[in-house]
């Protein structure tokens, strides 16, 4: 079976400093894909790249059998591919129900003719975008804050938004970056069932995570990165065995 | 009662009040640009001198009906408006300001140095179109699309721009050419409204159109309350008229003007009316009308 998103071989260097060298991988279509890594392996640089944010110096990004290497990140979205920010990137000055109306900009077309006239067919779209909005907002558990400015909510709760947002735009593939950094036991839990939901709607999912408990047991594939190399790549129990591995986390043992 | 009708057919007042008109117009469109979209321009009485000039002249050559002259005013200021947006709208920040500044720049020049304007002596003798009522209709106009571009798939987009462009990329927006939009009707309004002064003053001097007036706008609209409607009219309102009620103290009328943009800066750091919009407005004024109605 095709992979829903192959990279091939994917370089990249930012001056002197080679941050991804000759990674390739494939997201198996309604998995659970992790990546992980030490600090600085690479990994969102990874997500930069399939978002179209990067454009890698060598190698090629392949989605649904179609080279999506050079394209705008606009386009990229728009053939199915969204993502959150390991560092919130929320509209914050806009309500929670707008940021998510927002994700579904590239699957609504209504323009500045659009906006000025307010034909039958924008108020029907328009109302369309609220409904859309509104379920992703339930998916997460926000849908009563709709009306609350996004800089208003709690942490975790704007990490659950940034996710709505994404699933609003109705991917095919989920990029999280760093869901669960900074959440508390409690919220994690919360948001582990909301991913395995996510993935009963037939979205696949690719994760980059620090919390190894939560990835071990979540994933259906790992990908372990290191210094901008891939140096593993299995199910969970396989990745935990492997000794490049435990060295890459925990040091080699001294002679 | 007697009081407002004198003001209202004072022709003194009527000039004051036209002018208000006029500059809310350029003001609204200056709001879609740096309010919603958050791009600054420093440069909009540029386009507004665009839109006056070819206002001006179809009167004047071609004796075109008023409304139509406006239409191509302000479509004029729109092209030049996309022309200078490709390229500049890359830039954010400071340096598309210094890019728009130095553009309105180089049309105020061309201005002086074309024949058909009349050069550093000003393209005199167009006639007086111009009227309060007219002003009227054209504000409330513009503000009513305005309000409706806000609250649409279009205005989500600009303010998705505005709060965080990386963001509004991943969600599927292209940026550039959604910020060309919107310089392109801010641009627009700003081209009207030239027109309606051009008829107002009867007489074009590129120096009306200078760095000051670009600043003024942008007053208006960061002083009012940057991405609020209500704020752009406020702000415009009284930024316009403080300076024509000053004058009993006209020896510090300037003064006391810059007293006040202090004050407010101080006190209202985010505008006089920011983050207060006329969705919310009506909201409000429905809740009041059904609680007073259940009271009944």
């Amino acid at each position: 079976m095709p992979a829903l998103l192959e990279l091939d071989n994917i370089t990249i260097s930012f001056g002197g400093l080679t941050a991804l060298n000759r990674v390739s991988l494939r997201v198996e279509e309604g998995k659970i894909n992790s990546l992980i890594g030490p600090n600085g392996a690479g990994k969102s640089t990874i997500f930069n790249v399939i978002t179209g944010i990067y454009t890698p110096t060598y190698g090629r990004v392949i989605f649904q059998g179609e080279d999506i290497t050079r394209e705008k990140p606009y386009l990229i979205t728009a053939r199915g591919i969204a993502r959150t920010f390991q560092n919130i990137r929320l509209f914050k000055n806009l309500t929670v129900l707008d940021n998510v109306k927002i994700g579904c900009h590239s699957s609504s077309r209504a323009g500045l003719f659009g906006a000025v006239t307010r034909l039958g067919w924008v108020k029907r779209e328009e109302r369309e975008i609220t409904a859309r909005a509104q379920r992703a907002l339930e998916i997460v558990g926000l849908a009563s804050k709709g009306d609350e400015l996004a800089k208003n909510l709690p942490y975790g709760e704007q990490r659950r938004l940034e996710i709505a947002r994404a699933l609003a735009a109705s991917p095919r593939l989920l990029l999280l970056d760093e869901p669960a950094a900074g959440m508390n036991p409690q919220e994690k839990q919360t948001l582990m069932e909301m991913v395995q939901r996510i993935r009963e709607m037939n979205i696949t999912i690719m994760l980059v995570e620090h919390d190894m408990s939560f990835v071990m047991n979540l994933s259906d594939h790992v990908d372990v990165l290191n210094y901008g190399e891939k140096i593993a790549g299995g199910t969970p129990a396989e990745i935990r065995q492997n000794p490049r591995v435990i060295e890459a986390y925990l040091g080699n043992e001294i002679e | 009662m007697d009081g407002i009708m004198r003001i209202l057919t004072d022709p003194y007042y009527i000039q004051v009040l036209t002018l208000t008109g006029i500059y809310l117009i350029a003001a609204l469109g200056l709001h879609l640009i740096t309010g919603v979209t958050g791009q600054f321009s420093f440069g909009h009485a540029g386009f507004m001198s665009i839109g006056a000039y070819t206002a001006a002249l179809l009167t004047l050559h071609l004796h075109t009906p008023l409304i139509l002259n406006l239409l191509v005013g302000g479509l004029a200021a729109g092209f030049a408006g996309i022309l200078l947006g490709f390229p500049s709208l890359k830039l954010t920040g400071d340096y598309l300001g210094i890019t728009t500044l130095g553009f309105a720049e180089i049309v105020r020049v061309v201005f002086i140095n074309m024949k058909i304007t009349g050069g550093t002596q000003g393209l005199a003798g167009i006639p007086k179109e111009t009227s309060l009522l007219l002003v009227i209709v054209v504000a409330v106009l513009s503000v009513w699309c305005m309000y409706r571009i806000q609250n649409s798939r279009f205005g989500r987009a600009l303010m998705a721009i505005r709060e965080d462009d990386i963001a509004a990329e991943a969600m599927g927006i292209n940026t550039l050419i959604y910020k060309v939009k919107a310089f392109a009707v801010g641009t627009f309004f700003a081209g009207v409204s030239g027109g309606l002064y051009a008829h107002l003053m009867q007489y074009l001097n590129p120096f009306d159109f200078g760095v000051t007036r670009s600043f003024d706008l942008l007053n208006f609209v960061v002083l009012g309350g940057l991405g609020s409607i209500p704020g752009t009219i406020l702000g415009t309102t009284v930024l316009t008229m403080a300076p024509e009620f000053l004058r009993f103290v006209n020896k510090y009328r300037m003064l006391i003007y810059s007293a006040l943009m202090v004050i407010m800066m101080i006190f209202r750091p985010n505008g006089l009316l920011g983050g207060v919009h006329l969705k919310d407005l009506r909201r409000a004024f429905t809740r009041r009308r059904s609680t007073e109605m259940a009271s009944q």
